[in-house]
């Protein structure tokens, strides 16, 4: 099966449920849509992400009622640098959605899903620990996998992939 | 070092508490998991697992590696269940670069992953069972673990770390008499899960230890991101195997067990009968088996045969360049995800259209499935927190990465 070009235009994806709903709710929370390789990506600008995820949630038509993940990308040099990426799962419909937000490279902060979701509470920490992405609310942002004393943030792409030594 | 020193938030607030840790070491934490109990008298009053003691930094090593390199790191991972991770991280970079998998080789991918799922469950329930007590079915358990490794080595040449599945197919044809063995296996394995069962379901210290200990309804596991059998002994009927299928698993039938009580007898009973699927699984993958290839027909993705790269200039040529310069991957990103023994276990993938994956995130099952410990265990008894440890089938390698 040759892979089918992205659809990028906005306007496109206007009819999916969970794009619909959240244009309906807020024009400006959703900056761009991207439709590539059957899964649908919807960027949602920054101060609006816990109210975006938890009117997924409680959607009627399609609940996106599971939090699978948390993780984030880093474009450095680029910016904006940082890319949070949030994948969701409807366990009524079966189907996923990935909402994206951008964030600059200097102090990076979000809101914390953990009032939505208290899932959200471990890869939180993860992506604290190893990208310094601080999620404010969170109950308790502290390292999770590097040791407490640790000095920079491993998984950044200026982070050598041997260390320093 | 500070890592070890007992974290402040859970100094006793009052004089009757008292702080206890438990770990790394401790036999039954499956590894080295530190648990930080605050009691009071036998009761647990808070609970705060501490994890990262087996912390490899994988997702960074992926990024220095070819796409084909990062299959041998997935093994590493959660090494109780090798297949099922080279199965999602194949997968991922497949539907990267939009490879169709001939069917011999999705139907040998289920058959392995449906015996990696057996191979896991076994260690499970030898060690829940060994830290409740029932020591004997360690021994039943890993007898029968034994003759799964032994066709692990039978086909990929390692009996843990099979590195078996490749981008676009398996690696190798599977060895004269190996459906034959498995076929044996298979018929002799159900009386097996009774012997099991006849030491353990009915048993009355078995279900006193077990039934109504380390309760967890529908409502929270889904809100702690709790999947797999752990979620379904909760009663939400999800899996993904049979809800959003992967590798040909839509034209398997099986019963997806759950159990209502979300107890940790709930979640031994969901794991139990997924023993018995899982062989009927097996079963019809050995009497569905397709012929064909194993490989699909990728030259710049698929290393071709020995025989031919020894023959053909064409074929020289390719397998040259896969592996000094790897293959590149059209930019874009996916998530896949697959029903690990453990739960969801999904690969994230971001191309920047090179040889190498620029980020590689793994979502682990058991990292989530941690979180529902403190639910689980808080205003219950000490002694019930090694039941609800062995009860959510963690593995520190996963969770750490």
């Amino acid at each position: 099966m040759p892979l089918a070009p992205a659809i990028t235009d906005l306007e496109q994806l206007k009819n999916h449920p969970a794009v619909a709903r959240l244009i309906s709710w807020n024009p400006q929370a959703v900056t761009r849509a991207r439709f590539d390789r059957e899964e649908m990506t919807v960027f949602i600008d920054r101060p609006f992400i816990r109210e975006a995820c938890s009117l997924l949630k409680d959607d009627s038509a399609c609940p996106f009622n599971f939090l699978s993940d948390i993780t984030c990308v880093d474009w450095y040099p680029a910016e904006p640098r940082f890319e949070v990426v949030y994948h969701l799962l409807s366990i009524p419909k079966k189907e996923r959605i990935r909402l994206k937000v951008h964030l600059s490279g200097d102090s990076p902060a979000i809101e914390s899903l953990t009032p939505v979701w208290p899932g959200a509470n471990y890869f939180e920490r993860e992506v604290f620990d190893l990208f310094g992405i601080r999620f404010t609310g969170h109950p308790y942002l502290r390292r999770i996998l590097m040791p407490e004393d640790w000095e920079g943030y491993p998984l950044r792409k200026d982070y050598p992939v041997e260390g320093y030594r | 070092m500070s890592h070890l020193t007992p974290t402040p938030v859970l100094e006793p607030g009052q004089d009757r508490t008292l702080i206890l840790n438990m770990g790394p070491q401790h036999p039954s934490t499956h590894g080295v998991l530190r648990v930080l109990l605050e009691i009071d008298g036998e009761t647990v009053v808070r609970m705060m697992p501490d994890i990262g003691f087996l912390h490899t930094g994988i997702e960074k090593t992926c990024e220095a590696k070819f796409y084909q390199q990062v299959v041998p790191l997935t093994d590493r991972i959660d090494y109780l269940c090798p297949m099922t991770n080279n199965l999602c991280y194949v997968l991922a970079v497949e539907k990267l670069l939009g490879l169709e998998i001939p069917p011999k080789a999705q139907w040998l991918r289920v058959l392995l992953n449906e015996l990696t799922r057996i191979n896991s469950h076994l260690v499970w329930l030898g060690t829940h069972a060994m830290d409740i007590g029932a020591l004997t079915v360690f021994l039943y358990c890993f007898r029968e673990r034994e003759e799964v490794l032994k066709m692990f080595e039978a086909i990929s040449g390692q009996r843990m770390m099979t590195s078996y599945f490749r981008v676009g197919g398996v690696a190798l044809e599977p060895p004269l008499g190996f459906f034959d063995r498995v076929r044996d296996f298979a018929g002799s394995f159900p009386e097996r899960i009774d012997q099991y069962e006849n030491l353990l379901t009915g048993n009355p210290i078995w279900t006193m230890r077990t039934k109504g200990v380390a309760r967890m309804t529908a409502e929270d596991a889904i809100g702690l991101g709790a999947t797999g059998p752990t979620l379904r002994g909760s009663g939400v009927d999800f899996d993904l195997r049979r809800d959003m299928p992967y590798s040909s698993y839509d034209k398997f039938q099986f019963k997806v067990p759950i159990s209502q009580e979300g107890d940790v007898f709930a979640r031994y009973m969901c794991r139990v009968q997924e023993l018995r699927e899982s062989i009927s699984i097996v079963r019809q993958a050995l009497d569905g088996m397709p012929e064909g290839p194993i490989k699909a027909d990728a030259p710049g993705v698929v290393l071709p045969d020995r025989e031919k790269m020894k023959t053909q200039m064409e074929s020289l040529i390719y397998h040259f360049k896969i592996i000094t310069e790897g293959f590149a991957v059209p930019a874009g990103e996916v998530y896949q995800a697959v029903e690990s023994p453990r739960g969801e276990m999904g690969y994230y993938i971001v191309s920047d259209g090179t040889a190498k994956p620029y980020r590689v995130h793994m979502r682990s099952a058991c990292f989530a499935n941690l979180q529902t410990l403190p639910t689980m265990c808080e205003g219950r008894l000490l002694a019930d927190v090694v039941a609800a440890i062995g009860s959510i089938d963690i593995v520190l390698g996963e969770i750490d990465r």
